[in-house]
């Protein structure tokens, strides 16, 4: 096959909690789950210990999408940490749309050790999705005109003649 | 014997940095009395051509400043590494791209036509500069820009870091208090890479303001609330960079009642000053509801702005390979 006609494969980097989401990923490989192969995934203790750094890592090294996974809210080993991986997320998500990275590209799942399935249906429709939005394009991609809208079009007179 | 020269250079900068270096009073005369200035197109009139004669190595201390914005910074940053002992990279500018850097937010097209055609641009013509023009008496040239700003180190390799927007005097004046000393054998030299001139602690820790438990309902612009004069800013949700960026200036702007802005750049061992404030901020917010931790985060009128106010060009995502092409 050309380069032209090989479908686009994202490459995704998944941190997945060693508690919840981690076990889902084995409980899905144990039941012989088929997914999309395409996330590689990362343990970490905890979704908390997500730092921003590792997710900027990923989409300077090439990455074209990251999946967050952590034990469903309530649910932490480490008792309220993941709600603290939620607003980091939050926020993270928020940055990375105006550095030119779109929300799409980035995707918060919680995941307990049960849900096997649930994790295999959702890393499946992430990559699908992220087959949609193509590679991740740093040309056309600009903060610019995601802020533009803000700044209004007519700049007041009054305001400059100070 | 002769005495040991000295240069500075300003790539994409404001000439802040030369301000802040004037700024060490009395102990320029030091400066003059230990160095022999070849360089310093700011302070006095010399050519490119001089700097081109000179030695491999012969200059012993180069302090240069700016983002390399063209090819003309590119060009002279190349030429004073090859010249130069020891290249510092003075100022934010140079070290992480500072003001100028947040270009980098946009496309080239975008930029020059933000500089070239807005309101406030009297260009009724819609000029814009061209890097080459046909004269009756030859052809004139200009810089070509870059696709996007990239900090010094990413074009030469830098022996030592001095940040802050600009450098604080005193800091400049312990170093070159400490270059003069090293020079007459007195004392060493930090080892290559390391960053001088500044602490290796956060902002926070030089803050003369009260710590308690950090829960924030709310984040408010500093214009717009009566901050506790005593209290942590960032506890009063007021968004102040302190927590991520390198200690030195002593708390300057905390002290005077303002939020810190990271001038100083990213504290030892923040790999992303931005991630490292989102991890920050986002922690301390006072809730554990999306739909509330989506209308507090509304109150950050500007993230990125707010956390890569002066990393931009030196953060992982627009430092990177990808990125930097353009």
């Amino acid at each position: 096959m050309t380069e032209e006609t090989k479908p686009f494969e994202p490459v995704i980097i998944g941190f997945t909690c060693n508690w919840c989401s981690y076990r889902a990923a084995d409980m899905a490989g144990i039941s012989r789950m088929k997914y999309a192969p395409n996330v590689r995934l990362i343990r970490l203790m905890c979704s908390g210990r997500l730092d921003p750094t590792f997710v900027f890592k990923a989409f300077a090294g090439g990455a074209d999408a990251v999946l967050v996974s952590g034990c469903h809210p309530g649910d932490c080993h480490y008792s309220t940490q993941n709600y603290k991986a939620m607003r980091r997320f939050h926020l993270m998500q928020r940055v990375l749309t105006q550095m030119g990275i779109e929300p799409g590209r980035t995707k918060l799942l919680w995941a307990s050790a049960a849900e096997g399935q649930i994790f295999a249906n959702a890393i499946t429709k992430f990559v699908e999705e992220v087959r949609e939005l193509g590679p991740l394009n740093w040309n056309t991609t600009t903060a610019a005109k995601e802020v533009a809208p803000e700044i209004p079009a007519e700049v007041p007179a009054e305001e400059v003649q100070a | 014997m002769s005495k040991p020269k000295f240069a500075m250079y300003w790539a994409a900068s404001c000439g802040g940095c030369e301000i802040a270096v004037l700024n060490i009073h009395e102990k320029i005369l030091d400066v003059d009395a230990a160095f022999d200035v070849v360089f310093w197109p700011v302070a006095m009139d010399a050519k490119y051509a001089d700097v081109e004669k000179m030695e491999d190595g012969e200059i012993t201390l180069c302090l240069f400043n700016g983002g390399m914005r063209n090819n003309e910074n590119e060009h002279i940053a190349k030429l004073l590494r090859k010249k130069s002992k020891i290249m510092v990279s003075f100022g934010s500018c140079a070290c992480e791209g500072c003001i100028p850097g947040l270009a980098n937010f946009s496309s080239l097209t975008d930029m020059v036509d933000t500089a070239f055609s807005t309101i406030t641009t009297d260009n009724p013509d819609n000029f814009r500069p061209q890097t080459s023009y046909a004269m009756p008496e030859g052809i004139i040239t200009l810089p070509t820009l870059n696709p996007i700003l990239k900090t010094l180190d990413q074009v030469v390799d830098v022996d030592y870091y001095m940040p802050g927007c600009p450098p604080e005097s005193h800091q400049i004046a312990a170093v070159v208090d400490l270059v003069i000393a090293a020079l007459e054998g007195k004392a060493q030299l930090p080892p290559r890479g390391a960053t001088i001139g500044a602490g290796d602690s956060t902002v926070c820790d030089e803050c003369p303001r009260t710590r308690n438990v950090k829960a924030i309902k709310e984040f408010g612009r500093i214009q717009m609330t009566h901050a506790d004069p005593t209290l942590c800013l960032l506890e009063q949700g007021i968004p102040c960079n302190g927590p991520a960026t390198r200690s030195g200036c002593n708390a300057r702007c905390p002290s005077a009642g303002a939020q810190c802005i990271g001038c100083y750049g990213p504290a030892e061992g923040v790999v992303d000053y931005g991630a490292r404030l989102i991890s920050a901020f986002a922690s301390v917010i006072d809730s554990d509801n999306p739909e509330e931790i989506d209308r507090i985060l509304d109150g950050l009128v500007d993230p990125a702005g707010q956390f890569y106010r002066f990393n931009l060009a030196g953060s992982l995502l627009r430092a990177s390979k990808a990125a930097q092409k353009g």
